[in-house]
């Protein structure tokens, strides 16, 4: 067997209070594509940033190439050949996409940046991984999804010898996917190593040749993929058996009354004008491709974006959605996919963090008895399983995933009468997914009207009463909740005519 | 089948809705600037004779060129979302170096770099404080702006008038535009400064990394571009900014006097803002606070054209200006 590029022996790390590893041994071989498995809150992000020299390493040795190194910064690591992509987009949203891709490496003539050649490389390199965007457009005027793309561009526009995915297909759609999974098998057949960490296990058994596993910022094992299973899988990362996904009970009975109810509501260049009825106790899923419009209808009856045309009824009055405000005050809540920008206030504990939404919610003149919040703070972090369970500790030094729970409580708190769920288990391990779906459930049989979006069609098709499906922002079906993922998949996907599905069809899967 | 290409149009921002203008959203706050200049000065030549000659335009420069030359320090500072409160002090500290340095018989060259060196001497000491202990720039620059201004009185308490040949004639001499406007080389050095500026913040790897800090100091990092040069390097420029300005500012008061340039930190932060740069970091140009100078100067000149105005007028102008153009800030911002 050749030499493995990064060794590394014994590796801890510490925060105040926190080892988020303990004598941690990692192996990552050329021409291998290697998965990095383990809950949130496992030390996987914890371990990665210990190999780029973000997080200062208290035991152990990190060897890379055969020689022994210690990275004091991101810089080094990248200049060695180590290319990243971080959990989360970290990339600049003032700069232009171009600017994102290339910048520390940009084309430079006399000394100067050429601005020419560099939108030019960018585009080739975008190209490369199927996207088609204008490179000199601002990054943040592009969805989360489309960002997380020009991260991976900016890894691979480089001659790596490592290259680091972290979480990098959390809220791509299949084919982004297959793209990137073309491009990684290039580069392992290159001989470049590749570390790979995803939640979602049926990518980690299509692409990853070698996996290790982690629980508890503690070595569990290393496997080759072939020889483990699944579900030898699973309990090596909960370190127990994980009971056969509860089948999430369809709620007999017909839902009540309509709770929101959308007329020809549309924005022109967001999304075409389409009727949407969620009623009261229903889960209304929300199914489609990047970019096909599911996250504009959410902003839309969030009143993020202003309709400019149709009307709104929520509980059968008519109401003018003039910004989030007015639609919090109707009732509806969203957890946008973003929560990096709009999500939560990192530096705040979790405590803080669901107070200042329950209190938001009471307006200002009510404030929250100190006893009911610690209440219900300790109820959502134990109905979410939020890890740590401390809620003094800042939601910033939480894992990826735990963040994510944080800012799902955070709504919850408020009690909404209609919750927008926009990608809610993105980046949350299977255990906590599995979790937040029954939470889902339960909410909606108490009399909550859910309208739930993912990118993952499964999870669509086993939380939703109902499925809408969304393709080139319009609304083109309404599926019964006893559909198959290959029904919704088939309407998602469309006959490649654009011009048929001006009226909405009603395609119920028998 | 399902195409493998993603065409995400942008949902909202970046590009125009309809209009005539192509403009991308950028620059809409210094496009706004510049629009409030044409207009203060459209005002002025409407109410008053000989206001719209090109010589009260030069004049604009001339009496502002130490202003431009601190405003763009302070724009690199701005871009990373720091902020550099002892520029006026330095200018203070400079007329007092150089007026005494002259007195004491320097030659003209060895005052203008002592003084250059002095100034990005404490720029470097206060952006090192800033990023080794992780201090509030707010902080550690108000400690720069006492330490300066205290070190102006050690050297004299008195004012110091200049008698250099050299720097009068820097002072005093004019160069001829075509139809007979005068200029100073103090604005020629202005004019220089914001084309080096320009240069260095669109061209070069340091310029974009000010920006990239400024929009995500955390991301910079972890992009692996190098945050501490440029972080320390920005407050190292504004210093030298504020030296040039200083000197400048010992050319146009031909004195060097400890109590100059008392509150122009706050004029230089004023410029930079209505320039149309956000002061949380990231997103301005240096051109818009050149035309941010020019705004506060052009209402000066207004103030001045009506005489019987108290310059009290300026304050309450620019105050209500700079409301304004926070106002349209956070529209932009929000929309964003
Ligand atoms: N900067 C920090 N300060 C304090 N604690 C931290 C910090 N970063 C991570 N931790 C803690 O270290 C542990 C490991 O976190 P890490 O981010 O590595 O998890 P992960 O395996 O990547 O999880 P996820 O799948 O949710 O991304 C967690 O308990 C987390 O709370
Ligand atoms: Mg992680």
């Amino acid at each position: 067997m050749t030499e493995p590029v990064v060794d590394m022996r014994g590796i801890s790390v510490e925060f105040p209070g926190v080892k988020a590893l303990q004598e941690v041994d990692f192996r990552l071989f050329p021409g291998e594509v290697h998965a990095l498995m383990g809950e949130n809150g496992a030390g996987k992000s914890t371990l990665i940033k210990a190999l780029t020299g973000v997080h200062r390493i208290a035991a152990g040795e990190v060897r890379y190439a055969g020689e022994r190194v210690s990275f004091s910064a991101p810089a080094e690591a990248q200049a060695a050949g180590i290319s990243t992509v971080y959990q989360e987009v970290n990339l600049c949203g003032n700069l232009t996409v171009a600017e994102n891709i290339l910048l520390g490496r940009e084309p430079r003539k006399l000394g100067r940046i050429d601005g020419k050649a560099m939108r030019a490389r960018a585009a080739e390199l975008l190209a490369r991984i199927g996207l088609h965007i204008d490179p000199g457009s601002v990054l943040e005027s592009h969805p989360i999804a489309v960002q997380q793309l020009v991260a991976i561009a900016r890894a691979v526009a480089v001659d790596a010898r490592v290259l680091v995915l972290d979480e990098p297909t959390s809220s791509l759609d299949a084919d982004e996917v297959a793209e990137l999974f073309r491009i990684i098998r290039v580069l392992r057949d290159e001989g470049v190593a590749v570390l790979f960490v995803t939640h979602f296990l049926e990518q980690v058994y299509e692409i990853s040749d070698r996996m290790t596993v982690l629980r508890n910022g503690r070595l569990v094992g290393e496997h080759m993929t072939a020889a483990l299973s699944r579900i030898d899988l699973v309990s090596a990362m909960l370190g127990r058996e994980m009971g056969v996904l509860e089948e999430i009970e369809r709620r007999s009975g017909t839902p009540g009354e309509p709770l929101l109810v959308a007329e020809g509501l549309g924005r022109k260049g967001s999304v075409a004008p389409f009727d949407l009825e969620i009623r009261k106790g229903e889960v209304v899923g929300l199914a489609g491709l990047l970019g096909s419009g599911r996250t504009e209808v959410a902003r839309l009856l969030f009143g993020a974006d202003k309709a400019d045309s149709g009307r709104l009824l929520v509980d059968g009055k008519q109401v003018r959605l003039t910004g989030p405000r007015a639609a919090i005050e109707a009732g509806v809540a969203f957890s946008s996919e973003d929560r990096k920008a709009e999500g939560i206030v990192a530096d705040l504990s979790v405590r803080d963090n669901l107070i200042l939404a329950m209190q938001a919610a009471r307006g200002w003149a009510r404030p929250v008895p100190r006893k009911l919040a610690d209440e219900l703070v300790a109820k959502y972090i134990e109905l979410l399983d939020i890890r740590p369970a401390d809620p003094d500790r800042a939601v910033g030094n939480l894992s990826g995933g735990n963040q994510q729970k944080v800012l799902l409580a955070r709504w919850l708190v408020t009690q909404p009468k209609l919750l927008i769920l926009d990608e809610p288990t993105r980046g949350i391990d299977v255990g906590a997914k599995a979790q937040i779906q029954k939470v889902v459930a339960d909410l909606a049989a108490e009399g909550m009207a859910v309208l739930f979006i993912s990118a993952e069609l499964e999870e669509v098709v086993r939380v939703s009463d109902r499925v809408v499906v969304m393709r080139d922002r319009q609304k083109v079906a309404e599926l019964d909740g006893e559909v198959g993922v290959d029904d919704v998949m088939a309407l998602i996907a469309g006959g490649g005519d654009h011009g048929v599905d001006q009226g909405v069809e009603k395609a119920v899967a028998s | 089948m399902i195409t493998p290409e993603v065409t995400a149009t942008a949902t909202a921002p970046g590009r125009p809705r309809g209009g005539l203008v192509n403009v991308p959203k950028r620059f809409l706050p210094v496009i706004a600037t510049f629009v409030v200049f044409v207009a203060t000065f459209g005002v002025g030549s409407v109410r008053y004779e000989g206001f719209a000659s090109g010589q009260v335009m030069a004049n604009l420069f001339i009496d502002n060129a130490f202003l431009i030359v601190l405003a763009v320090g302070m724009t690199f500072v701005i871009l990373t979302g720091g902020i550099d409160l002892s520029v006026g002090s330095v200018v203070a500290l400079s007329t007092m170096i150089a007026a005494s340095a002259l007195q004491a018989g320097w030659p003209a060259w060895l005052v203008v770099v002592t003084v250059l060196a002095t100034g990005s001497a404490l720029g470097l000491a206060m952006g090192w404080v800033i990023h080794r202990f992780g201090v509030q720039p707010f902080i550690v620059t108000l400690a720069g702006m006492f330490l300066a201004r205290g070190l102006c009185f050690v050297i004299s308490v008195e004012s110091v008038s200049i008698k250099d040949p050299a720097f009068r004639e820097l002072a005093t001499g004019s160069i001829e535009l075509p139809g007979g406007v005068t200029i100073t080389y103090g604005v020629v050095i202005a004019l220089v400064t914001v084309l080096a500026a320009v240069y260095v913040l669109h061209l070069t790897r340091f310029g974009r990394t000010v920006y990239a800090v400024g929009g995500s100091e955390s991301s910079a990092r972890l992009m692996g571009l190098a945050t501490t040069r440029v972080k320390v390097g920005v407050y190292v420029i504004s210093g030298f900014c504020s030296a040039l300005g200083g000197l400048l500012f010992s050319l146009y008061m031909l004195s060097g006097y400890s109590l100059h340039a008392v509150g122009m930190e706050l004029d230089a932060i004023a410029a930079v803002v209505v320039g149309g740069s956000l002061l949380s970091g990231g997103v301005g140009f240096v051109i818009g606070s050149v035309v941010g100078v020019l705004v506060l100067g052009t209402i000066q000149t207004l103030i001045s054209f009506e005489g019987t105005l108290s310059s009290w007028w300026t304050k309450i102008v620019i105050g209500a200006l700079l409301l304004a153009f926070i106002a349209l800030q956070r529209i932009i911002v929000r929309r964003t």
